[in-house]
């Protein structure tokens, strides 16, 4: 579904990712992993074009998509959250979730409709789903921490995608939220059969849910595999853990 | 259906208001009625600024471009060609857009600050062939004496002109406000990042926008020409642009009718501090002051949020 290869993307000479490889197959759930600065944010931004690669080459369902505009990339079925909350923090969570079904929709530039009475059923049944209904009314730049990592989500649920890209979905979460993530990134997986890419510090999760498992260090990709190879790789074990006697 | 009903009742006040205006005329002097088109005209044009400024988030530097060009194309069609007049209200908002378009396509691939000042310049640029183009615009003495039609050539025909215009541009608007394309423009304001993530072409969101608040600004031209009967190069004056944001932030730019209401205190701090110095500015300034200091929400924006806490309050004190 999406291959990555050779990709390289440089910020004033410093080379954030200088050789990454990937692998995505309909109906996975593929993490990246790697230390911080391995460069799986910038990664992330390469696929769904917020930045742009100097060179390489990004195939979702065999088209190439590198360097199309982030608003395209979207309408061929990859929606991703992000690793700071970037939301819109003046609207209500109602609204967030909302403006991205409208977008899903192709209702973006209808001018007279109300928008009051459009993508209502659609959006109640994302936040239902995130079990957000309670708090579908409030402003969403009041919310927790925790719960704007969530909103990320179901904002990115919205677009209905394919290809679900989580960039640290539980970063800054308490171990309870971070518990009821896993769960939900699961069930989206099983029962909506939505693929899906994440990158996570917590290897507990990543080995608990990941199908496959791609290690980054230094913006190269060391390794992409089933979890038991990358946990007894040894070139993991020493790049990325600093040590074999260290053991995931 | 309930919430229908409510929508009705909400529209009362509205309809006692526009239906206390149609007689307006019958018992206020003439100068009194020619200065409320005035003020709805000028109202009409803040509004539709703010479209764009207090809705999009885009730094909209030269608004009065779009109204001059809306104000110009009127009277050229009806002083230099022999077409009916109507065709020149009609062709109004259609060049304001079309110039909106042009400036728009030039301007949206740069962000805030940047789109601004470049707005500034390709406006001067229409501004300086409109004052030196003697022999189309009447180069820096306008066009005067423009003969309207005989029906709303009179101060209350105008009136009523302006009035149903205005009307039924703010009825538009406010329908635009609350499409979906309101809500993504929005979107746009508050983050374009996560919007363009999101599916949302962004550019193409701004100069759907552009478009749109330059043809309103194109109608309020139009009634300009209607009311004072001439046109000169200072309608699209960078001046003037200047004056109609002030408009925007005196009212509160992030209600839909604040606009209407900062264009009218200015109108009638122009005319009546007008009689006595020709510095009206001077008293402009320091009500700008008073206002950035204690009203950073526009003087609607502030009333509003007064009573939305009184009506907080009132209910917690009931439970």
């Amino acid at each position: 579904m999406l291959l990555v290869e050779n990709l390289q993307k440089s910020f004033d000479g410093f080379i954030a990712v200088s050789d990454a490889r990937l692998e995505v197959e309909k109906g996975e759930v593929v993490a990246v992993i790697g230390p911080n600065g391995a460069g799986k944010t910038t990664l992330f931004n390469l696929i769904t074009g917020q930045l742009r690669a100097d060179s390489g080459r990004i195939l979702f369902k065999g088209e190439n998509i590198s360097g199309m505009p982030s608003y395209e990339i979207c309408r061929k079925g990859i929606s991703r959250s992000f690793q700071v909350v970037n939301i819109f923090s003046r609207l209500t969570v109602f609204e967030n979730v909302r403006v991205s079904v409208i977008s899903h929709n192709k209702r973006t530039f209808n001018l007279f409709s109300r928008a009051e009475s459009i993508a209502v059923s659609e959006t109640e049944e994302i936040l239902q789903s995130l079990g957000f209904s309670e708090k579908a009314n409030r402003i969403s730049g009041s919310l927790s921490h925790g719960d704007q990592k969530v909103l990320e989500m179901a904002i990115a649920l919205g677009n209905r995608p394919e290809l679900l890209i989580l960039d640290e979905p539980t970063a800054g979460m308490s171990p309870e939220e971070t518990r009821d993530t896993l769960e939900l990134m699961k069930l989206l997986s099983r029962e909506r059969g939505i693929t899906i890419l994440f990158c996570e510090h917590d290897m507990e999760l990543v080995f608990s849910i990941s199908n496959r498992i791609m290690v980054m260090q230094h913006g190269r990709t060391i390794i992409q595999s089933k979890p038991d190879v990358v946990r007894n790789d040894t070139h993991v074990q020493e790049a990325y853990l600093g040590g074999a006697d260290e053991r995931i | 259906m309930s919430d229908n009903r409510s929508a009705w009742k909400a529209l009362v006040p509205w309809l006692a208001v526009f239906v206390l205006l149609l007689f307006v005329p019958r018992f206020l002097p003439r100068f009194h009625v020619y200065l409320l088109g005035l003020i709805f005209t000028t109202g009409l044009l803040a509004v539709s600024l703010n479209l764009v400024l207090g809705l999009g988030g885009m730094y909209q530097f030269h608004h009065a471009v779009f109204y001059g060009i809306g104000a110009y194309t009127v009277a050229i069609v009806i002083t230099k060609t022999t077409l009916s007049p109507c065709i020149g209200f009609l062709l109004a908002p259609v060049v304001s857009a079309l110039l909106s378009l042009a400036i728009g396509l030039i301007c949206v691939r740069l962000s805030k600050l940047y789109f601004g000042m470049l707005q500034i310049s390709l406006g001067s640029l229409v501004w300086a062939v409109v004052f030196r183009w003697y022999s189309f615009t009447g180069g820096d003495d306008g066009i005067h004496g423009i003969p309207v039609p005989d029906i709303i050539s009179s101060t209350d025909g105008a009136y009523y002109f302006s009035l149903i215009l205005t009307a039924i541009c703010l009825i538009v608007m406010q329908r635009i406000v609350n499409s979906p394309f309101g809500r993504s423009f929005q979107a746009v304001r508050d983050n374009p990042v996560r919007s363009e993530a999101v599916g949302i072409n962004v550019k193409r969101v701004q100069l759907t926008g552009m478009v749109i608040s330059g043809a309103f600004a194109g109608i309020a031209g139009s009634l300009f020409v209607v009311i004072e009967g001439s046109v000169f190069p200072e309608l699209m004056f960078w001046t003037l642009s200047l004056e109609i944001i002030i408009m925007c932030l005196l009212g509160g730019w992030f209600t839909f009718l604040g606009p209407m209401l900062g264009a009218a205190i200015i109108v009638l701090l122009r005319t009546v501090v007008g009689i006595y110095t020709e510095y009206w500015t001077l008293v402009l300034g320091i009500v700008l002051m008073l206002l950035i200091l204690f009203l950073p929400q526009g003087v609607l924006g502030f009333f509003l949020e007064k009573f939305k806490r009184g009506g907080m309050k009132a209910v917690q004190e009931r439970k």
